[in-house]
């Protein structure tokens, strides 16, 4: 088998969730990839499929969600096909998780210390003699204060203290991948600059991985390596962060981009016209058509397929093809 | 930070716990009746651990010169048609009413709140056939069901205990499985997924503690029933058998008398309505007690 990238590598990912209204297409077909250390920003719109993505990996898809098609290579193993006791073992000890949410992702009856340490010695990172030394050395990890934080419970930290807890949690037990669903959403900005920093310098010591998801493209360009940015439901252009602020490619993300404020660039801000189609009935072909300014007869009947247009840049969008992209002449207007 | 902590004093350290159970009394203290229940069972528990030492007569052996002797100096309860001392009899029968209530609750507790986590937090098909079963056993009067039981499996104390267990079981099954939906939708059941945790432990450790609390707030409601449910067992003689002393039995006993001697019958009954009366009014004392809505 012929990986993408040698820590990670989704390949055509297929979600959907059987509602009353009908069948939801949350995934259609996501392709992306990661190296090991690597830092990788999944963006977009909510209800694009990020969350799902990363739910897809650790396969935490609930009733009525079914994953339908593709495969997700975790090294040389493809984690859909492993039976679920196999996946508990995955869960935690290789790959680990933290949530937008930080106060009701622990459970409130238990200290924090207690949670901590359970997922060590679940996941035979230590034994009961030694689990409460490492506790105390985690926390210290994370910047708080041992001792007292280990015997408090949840409902006595802060969003900003409980956060750091699941980190804690989460690369208590040196996962090589970490999934950071929205980590910092759910707090405010000075306490999400913290998080961050110590989330950048905790996995650059420890060497995991990250996938961090998030609608912030601030957070992207301060942490990530590399950005997939997604709609409704596909991977629609990949590219470094340094390369997709540069040069965005795909309508989309040239929207996006469009859509952030920028120091030192007066004017209004251009919001992308519509709204996310209802996956329920997805638009045919490119999903993003409908409010493309450029699309063509072309982008209504097929879905394009993901193109490197230049070394490591790869971009889902038929103004691409053939050598010439040029949705904005150059010049013309740079509003990125 | 930490030692400041611990220069406080106890008292001080603990105040809101303190002052939450300063809160609880009070509520005790003003509802009459809940005292009333509470000093009832706190008799019966006393009688029936400390009873047999004091009881003036074995409760087994007979006497017959002394037998169908109303109540006296020598006999308190008077005698029953073998010459057995009443007032002993109704002593050592707290005894065993007290482990009926022990072990159903126990049995059919522990059954119920694992049977009811396990439809909760699998759902779907393992759920509906288990709420299906439950409902079966709703279906019918718990008495009657219970009799059918113990007729079934033949009357004596262990199938008493079963029968009476089977019949309860489902309250609490039901309790637990409203729990554990509940539980199993919340964030931190995702997070500890994700981070390894198997649905063994997750059951457990996770969910189990949340759904215990309903649990037994609602077997201490029950215990009254199960004693009424025991002792018609006993009266229908398809409980605990004679000559063990069982209230319900000696009220049934008492009954081929009951024109005559009338309280061979009479002080059984009165056992019987002291402790059901007093389980519940302190049951719905605890309940009030615990009711955050009425609370402050």
């Amino acid at each position: 088998m012929d990986l993408r990238g040698n820590l990670l590598d989704i390949r055509e990912l297929r979600v959907t969730f059987h509602t009353y209204r009908g069948v939801i297409k949350a995934l259609n077909g996501v392709n992306l990839w990661m190296d090991k250390r690597e830092r990788l920003g999944i963006v977009g719109e909510t209800g694009c499929g990020k969350s799902v993505t990363a739910q897809s990996v650790m396969r935490l898809i609930e009733e009525p969600g079914k994953i339908t098609h593709g495969e997700v290579w975790f090294e040389t193993r493809n984690l859909l096909a492993l039976s679920e006791d196999e996946m508990t073992k995955v869960r935690g000890r290789e790959i680990s998780m933290i949530f937008q949410e930080p106060k009701s992702s622990l459970n409130p009856v238990f200290k924090s210390g207690f949670q901590i340490k359970e997922t060590l010695l679940n996941a035979k990172k230590a034994t009961p003699a030694t689990a409460e030394a490492e506790v105390e050395k985690i926390l210290g990890y994370v910047g708080m204060d041992a001792a007292r934080v280990k015997n408090m419970y949840p409902h006595e930290l802060s969003g900003g203290m409980a956060q750091r807890v699941m980190i804690a949690m989460a690369l208590a037990t040196q996962p090589k991948l970490l999934i950071a669903d929205e980590p910092t959403s759910a707090l405010d900005v000075t306490i999400q600059a913290q998080i961050l920093e110590l989330l950048s310098d905790l996995t650059h010591k420890m060497g995991n991985a990250v996938m961090m998801i998030t609608h912030d493209m601030g957070i992207v360009a301060e942490f990530c390596d590399r950005v997939v940015v997604m709609y409704a439901g596909n991977a629609i252009e990949i590219a470094a962060t340094k390369e997709l602020f540069r040069n965005p490619t795909h309508p989309y993300t040239q929207g996006l981009l469009r859509a952030v404020p920028r120091v030192g660039r007066p004017g209004e801000l251009k919001a992308i016209p519509g709204t996310v189609p209802d996956l329920v009935d997805p638009p045919e072909g490119c999903r993003f058509h409908p409010r493309c300014d450029y699309a063509t007869e072309g982008c209504k009947k097929e879905l394009p397929p993901l193109l490197e247009i230049e070394p490591g840049h790869f971009v889902s969008c038929y103004l691409c093809q053939d050598g010439g992209c040029k949705p904005v002449k150059k010049g013309e207007e740079e509003p990125w | 930070m930490a030692t400041e902590k611990t220069s406080l004093s106890f008292l001080e350290r603990n105040k809101p716990y303190i002052d939450d159970l300063k809160h609880t009394l009070f509520l005790f203290r003003k509802s009459k009746l809940t005292m009333v229940g509470f000093i009832l069972i706190v008799i019966f528990l006393l009688v029936a651990f400390f009873g047999p030492l004091f009881a003036p007569y074995d409760p087994i052996e007979q006497n017959f010169p002394a037998r169908l002797q109303g109540p006296s100096r020598e006999h308190l309860f008077g005698t029953d048609q073998f010459g057995r001392d009443i007032f002993s009899r109704v002593i050592h029968g707290s005894r065993m009413a007290l482990w009926i209530i022990f072990l159903v609750s126990a049995i059919s507790g522990i059954l119920g709140t694992t049977v009811g986590i396990i439809a909760g937090y699998f759902g779907g098909l393992i759920d509906d056939i288990i709420m299906r079963i439950t409902d079966m056993f709703l279906a019918f009067p718990s008495l009657v069901l219970a009799m059918a039981f113990a007729a079934m499996m033949g009357p004596n104390f262990t199938n008493t205990i079963i029968a009476i267990s089977l019949v309860n079981w489902t309250t609490y099954a039901r309790l637990a499985r409203a729990e554990a939906m509940k539980v199993k939708e919340q964030p931190y059941i995702e997070a500890i997924r994700s981070v390894g945790a198997g649905t063994g432990r997750i059951l457990f450790l996770h969910v189990l503690p949340m759904c215990v609390s309903p649990v037994i707030v609602q077997l201490t409601l029950r215990m009254g029933t199960i004693i009424l449910t025991a002792a018609g067992l006993g009266f229908l003689g398809l409980g605990v058998q004679p000559p063990t002393p069982e209230w319900g039995a000696m009220v049934s006993v008492g009954r081929n008398f009951l024109v005559d001697q009338w309280w061979i019958s009479t002080f059984p009954g009165f056992a019987i309505v002291f402790v059901v009366l007093g389980f519940n009014l302190l049951g719905d004392g605890i309940r009030d007690m615990l009711d955050p809505r009425l609370r402050r």
